[in-house]
């Protein structure tokens, strides 16, 4: 009995000491060597798979700036938006960077890193044919989507399109292509940069509406880490990749248009400095 | 009354059962609760309409017949039934026609629902062919050969003696393979119909509330099936013959 009680204050001490465990994220992360951090492998230009099998993109230079910053291994984990927050919660990964827009919302899971380091917004690629001129027109029409976007809400809210929604991106674009929507409802970025890779499967299509909804991206961390030494690391570097315009860079790198959001904040934390 | 406590719930203890007080989620939920309850239905009765067309040409003369439904079982048996749905909606339907929607655009004669529901029906009918056949080998050979001498036809023979007798034996393995198809429907997320799965990742991804989520969707599938086997559970009381198997 004694020692059944003693058994029991050990593991409730042990539990007790858990949180406190996990505070100092990147002294752990320096004793294992490996930055783990959940990206995209199906989002041209930021994070995609190379014909080797290889995840790239200016997300994952990002990455690896950052594990180079603490002396690391980078170790790649590829999530989805269904799943990136969980992920992160149960420890699995570090630091999530894959697209991840910022709402309140998302705010109370995880540690958005500021300043933002990219801005997109949303809209439609669609066929040419569709005739789609404004949002409203989308009402009642089998709309394509991916699963744990937070525009799907907004837009079903706001224009009632019936939305079907995919695990994953090419699975969403492969129905669109098989006529099975007359739109993909996404990050008007990714639309931009898959219009412009010159693809002639996407010749005949548009983006036809205005663009809505401006959200910024974040990194995400846990929400433990923010004041930390591993947040403050992400924050410090975040800004200074857009005060040294290494964002720019890496926009003009990847063939991504220089976006107002970055010549913007560029020019902003250079004139404070 | 119920949202509210639910409400409270999520406030307090933040237990988020976004389902019970937030009214978007909930027609969202109930229409996957919707869309699964009526591909089971729907792919049930189909699937076991396969199963004794199947069965019938299987024990027929036509060696076509046979060779058809072998095929067919061996075909559908031997893949995995989201390789067979991702094949019909993204490689077979992309070559068939379109029809025009009424707004310019053009949208697909059979909608991500329809393919499930064929996709399903012919999974699970090529097992209910064989679970019939099972069935109809277990009908003793004396009794068909007393019927047969009595000058019945091939399909009185089935009709009034071999089938009634066969489904008895083979209730336990049907119901299991249609436990199986209920299942099974989850597996039409992979193509966004908004199944219960589907409506719950919906939910889940906009909540956060993995883990309240989960739990209403075992609950909810516990409830699904249940209702399906209450209802075999009364058909085998109501086809008991005193006497006769178990």
């Amino acid at each position: 009995m004694k020692r059944t009680f003693t058994l029991a204050l050990a593991c409730a001490a042990m539990l007790a000491a858990l949180p406190a465990l996990a505070q100092d994220s990147l002294a752990k992360i320096k004793e294992k060597g490996v930055l783990t951090v959940g990206v995209k492998n199906d989002y041209k230009p930021w994070g995609f798979l190379e014909p080797s099998g290889k995840i790239v993109g200016l997300e994952i230079d990002l990455a690896q700036a950052v594990a180079d910053k603490i002396g690391v291994k980078l170790e790649m984990l590829p999530v989805i938006a269904a799943n990136r927050m969980e992920f992160l919660k149960q420890g699995r990964i570090d630091m999530v960077l894959a697209t991840m827009g910022d709402t309140p919302d998302r705010r109370k899971i995880v540690g958005m890193v500021e300043p933002n380091y990219y801005a997109g917004a949303t809209n439609v690629l669609a066929p040419k044919s569709a005739n789609l001129k404004k949002w409203e027109d989308l009402k009642g029409r089998k709309v394509c989507g991916v699963q744990g976007a937070y525009y799907n809400r907004r837009v079903t809210q706001l224009y009632a399109p019936e939305l079907v929604v995919f695990p994953s991106v090419p699975d969403a674009l492969n129905a669109l292509q098989g006529n099975n929507c007359v739109g993909f409802l996404f990050d008007d970025t990714l639309i931009v940069s898959t219009l412009a890779g010159g693809d002639p499967k996407w010749a005949n299509y548009e983006m036809p509406l205005v663009s809505e909804d401006p959200q910024l991206w974040a990194i995400g961390i846990r929400i433990e880490d923010m004041d930390g030494p591993f947040g403050k690391l992400v924050k410090e570097m975040s800004v200074d990749w857009h005060k040294s315009g290494k964002l720019l860079e890496l926009e003009t790198k990847w063939g991504i248009k220089q976006s107002p959001y970055l010549i913007e904040t560029n020019k902003k934390l250079k004139s404070a400095s | 009354m119920i949202a509210s406590y639910f409400q409270w719930l999520n406030d307090t203890h933040g237990l988020n059962f976004s389902v019970f007080y937030d009214a978007f989620d909930r027609s969202r939920f109930l229409t996957g609760l919707w869309t699964t309850t009526y591909i089971c239905v729907v792919s049930i009765i189909a699937s076991m309409v396969l199963g004794l067309i199947g069965v019938w040409l299987a024990g027929g003369d036509s060696r076509l017949g046979r060779l058809v439904v072998r095929g067919y079982v061996q075909f559908f048996r031997n893949t995995p039934p989201l390789v067979q749905l991702s094949f019909f909606y993204f490689a077979v339907a992309g070559l068939l026609p379109t029809v025009s929607d009424g707004s310019g655009g053009q949208s697909p004669l059979v909608s991500g629902t329809g393919w499930a529901i064929i996709a399903f029906s012919l999974f699970a009918g090529a097992f209910n062919v064989e679970i019939f056949r099972a069935g109809i080998e277990a009908v003793p050979s004396t009794t068909v050969e007393a019927a047969e001498s009595l000058g019945y036809t091939r399909l009185q023979l089935y009709l009034h003696v071999v089938l009634p007798l066969a489904f008895r034996i083979c209730l336990p393995a049907l119901n299991n393979n249609l436990i199986n198809l209920v299942k099974t429907t989850t597996l039409a997320y992979a193509i966004g119909v908004p199944e219960l799965l589907y409506a719950a990742s919906q939910i889940w991804s906009e909540m956060f509330n993995v883990r309240e989520m989960m739990n209403v969707l075992l609950v909810t599938y516990v409830a699904l099936v249940a209702v399906l086997v209450w209802i075999m559970g009364r058909w085998e009381k109501a086809m008991r013959i005193p006497g006769y198997s178990t």
